[in-house]
């Protein structure tokens, strides 16, 4: 026993699986003590919120400044302003007035301005150009002028009595805050979802559900295949042939059919994950079953199991003591293989929208189901769904990983 | 068919028209066809046959593993009743056997005290105390040259094939069988422990006035150690009597090409008839 552990630790393949399976789980111990509260609260109005730091502008502004003449800061507010779809109307309007742009990189924003002021004519009329074309170049060069412009902001309460504004501070642009000392600043590594939920909490809390749908279902399945297989096996003859007809049943039946079918009859209302976890569970040990059979009827006919017949001992002494053993490393690597295809498989049927109730716990394949029912994938919301994918994999790659580490411990053949 | 050369003594086990069928769908295999034997106490049996012959499926029948498909077998003159659990109980304490394979005779998970403290409480010695147990234990391992001391604690894994099988008979010698089923019990050990092994048998045997019913493909060593021998082909008895009777005037054509084909280590090897 200490001797296959020693092995089992030594096979590259199981330690690599088990230690990104360990971070995952410490992961999910960890984060929620750092950002503990309600995964699933709305926090975001609006959908979608990029990834990063969100300072809070109201904060900011009553954050006492520091004055700084940085001599790029211009430079890159203009940058920064100066969306894509800007540069590549400017490209639109130099053509149109037969400029040479070659060798103009659009992304030097200094070379663009400097060309855009050299050559904009809002009197000018392009050939072809429609007045709703010319007036956006408008708008367009004043913002470009506004923005150029050595304006400072003013910031203005309305006076409870007299109703007017009345000026209260003024921002210029050289005005700087310590991002420390803003009150509010809010970090969303993996920015929002669709209903403005943190997406990185909402997705640690779902890896742990998922995880745990997966443990339920591969319990299940594995003791239900366990139990068919051992008892099929050994006894044979009818009991073998009926537990193989229901086996067999189950087999030709595509068993995600099958779960579609269940979990739709269970309806909306009574799904809850454990619900699911038990359907995937009910519908997927038929191979389980069929191999350890195959393994007890070999094991059936060797002499030490009918020495223990002989020594009198009862059928379930038998089965535990005398083939249980022998097929416990089979069962531990089947067993962790069907917590894998089962987190797969709730990740399958959320995204047909037949997963667990969306109002109660996200599970991984819950939020790939709301990123694609919000168009995440083709407004260019990644991070919706690009890290539940790879969460996924993660998963199930690690556990696949100590499945062969293990396979390759207990079956020597298999040895590189 | 009986045995002219022990007239006096009592019947053991015997069987009639015993038959074993295995069918898959239709088609029928015969492994053993309707024999009949009598094997007597105190007698050392052989029952010699090449592989196939259906000498193992009868070996199992003998040992209520396997059901008897047509026939009937009667152990110490009363049929075999072994319907229930308890009846099987009782009849596995009078037959017991040592099988082929010393390395897949032992559970690997359990300890070697855990094999022979279960033969001690299959004899109802469940309740004695401790110190009796050993006592009964190393009395076991002495008779068969092993030491209790060094092997308690010990997996079977950790014994020699030699050391395996010897233990299994210090089972035997626990357990006190009426019949000792043997199933090639040497074919798998090496020259020097198959002389010891016998030996150990054969003692055991005059010690308990056990019957040794010991099924092997090998005719010299059956002629070595039996009292009487049958020779099986195709799940069929087509020679039996004492051993010097068939083995020194062989009547059937079978027993004459098993008897050529022993090698004779002053003659050069008759390979035709193989």
């Amino acid at each position: 026993m200490k001797n296959i552990l020693r092995q089992v630790l030594h096979s590259s393949k199981f330690v690599a699986g088990f230690i990104i399976f360990g971070l995952i789980l410490l992961t999910m111990l960890i984060y929620p003590l750092i950002n503990p509260g309600n995964p699933l609260e709305m926090i975001g109005v609006g959908t979608f919120a990029r990834p990063g730091t969100y300072v809070s502008v109201y904060d900011s502004v009553t954050t006492d400044t520091r004055t700084f003449n940085l001599s790029d800061a211009e430079d890159k507010r203009l940058a920064k302003q100066l969306s894509d779809e800007d540069r590549v109307a400017m490209l639109e309007w130099f053509g149109a007035m037969d400029i040479d742009v070659s060798g103009l990189d659009v992304s030097d924003t200094d070379a663009l301005l400097d060309l855009w002021r050299a050559h904009y004519d809002p009197d000018a009329r392009p050939a072809g150009m429609t007045n709703a074309r010319r007036n956006y170049f408008r708008r367009l060069n004043n913002a470009l002028l506004e923005l150029e412009a050595s304006d400072v902001f003013v910031l203005a309460e309305t006076d409870d009595e007299t109703g007017e504004l009345v000026q209260k501070s003024q921002i210029s642009k050289t005005d700087y805050v310590n991002v420390n000392d803003v009150a509010n600043v809010k970090t969303l590594p993996l920015g929002t979802d669709n209903f403005g939920r943190d997406v990185l909490k909402e997705l640690v809390s779902a890896c742990g559900t998922s995880i745990l749908i997966g443990l339920i279902a591969g319990v299940i399945a594995t003791f239900l295949g366990l139990l068919l297989g051992l008892l099929a096996g050994y006894l044979g003859g009818l009991t073998d042939d009926l537990i193989m007809f229901v086996t067999n049943v189950f087999t030709v039946i595509p068993s995600f059919v099958l779960l579609i079918l269940i979990s739709y009859s269970i309806g909306q209302e009574q799904r809850g994950a454990t619900v699911v976890a038990m359907v995937i569970g009910l519908t997927s040990w038929t191979w389980t079953a069929r191999s350890v059979r195959s393994q007890v009827i070999s094991l059936r006919n060797r002499d030490h199991v009918n020495l223990s017949r002989l020594s009198g001992h009862s059928l379930p002494r038998i089965i535990l003591t005398d083939i249980l053993p022998y097929i416990a490393s089979y069962v531990v690597m089947a067993f962790i293989l069907q917590v894998s295809s089962g987190i797969l498989a709730e990740a399958q049927l959320s995204l047909l929208g037949l997963g667990p109730k969306t109002t109660e716990v996200p599970t991984l394949g819950l939020m790939m189901n709301w990123a694609m029912l919000y168009s995440a994938h083709l407004n260019g919301s990644w991070w919706a769904y690009f890290p539940v994918i790879l969460t996924i994999t993660l998963i199930s790659f690690s556990l696949n990983l100590m499945n062969t580490g293990l396979d390759q411990v207990f079956n020597p053949t298999l040895r590189d | 068919m009986s045995n002219e050369q022990t007239p006096n003594r009592a019947l053991c086990l015997s069987g009639r028209g015993v038959t074993k069928v295995f069918s898959m769908g239709r088609r029928q295999t015969v492994a053993v066809d309707h024999v009949d034997f009598d094997f007597y106490e105190g007698e050392l049996v052989s029952i010699v046959g090449e592989s196939g012959s259906g000498k193992t499926t009868l070996s199992k029948m003998l040992l209520g593993l396997l059901n008897v498909t047509e026939g009937e077998i009667f152990f110490q003159g009363q049929k075999r009743d072994i319907s229930t659990r308890r009846r099987k109980k009782e009849y596995w304490r009078g037959i017991q056997a040592i099988f082929q394979d010393p390395f897949s005779s032992f559970n690997t998970f359990h300890k070697i005290d855990a094999v022979l403290l279960d033969c001690i409480n299959m004899r109802g010695g469940k309740h004695l105390p401790r110190e009796k147990k050993i006592e009964m234990m190393t009395e076991a391992c002495a008779f068969v040259n092993l030491k209790y001391a060094e092997l308690t604690n010990k997996y079977p894994f950790e014994l020699s094939g030699g050391q395996m099988q010897r233990l299994m008979i210090a089972r035997i010698f626990l357990l006190k069988p009426k019949i000792l089923l043997a199933d090639e019990p040497t074919s798998m050990i090496d020259a020097c422990s198959r002389a010891t092994i016998l030996d150990m048998l054969l003692q055991l045997r005059d010690e308990t006035n056990m019957t040794i019913i010991f099924i092997t493909h090998d005719i010299g060593l059956a002629y070595y150690i039996s009292d009487s021998v049958y020779i099986m082909e195709h799940g069929r008895f087509v020679e039996s009597g004492s051993a010097d009777d068939v083995i020194l005037n062989p009547k059937a054509d079978y027993t004459r090409r098993l008897i050529s084909d022993v090698p004779k280590i002053h003659e050069a090897w008759d390979l035709s008839t193989v």
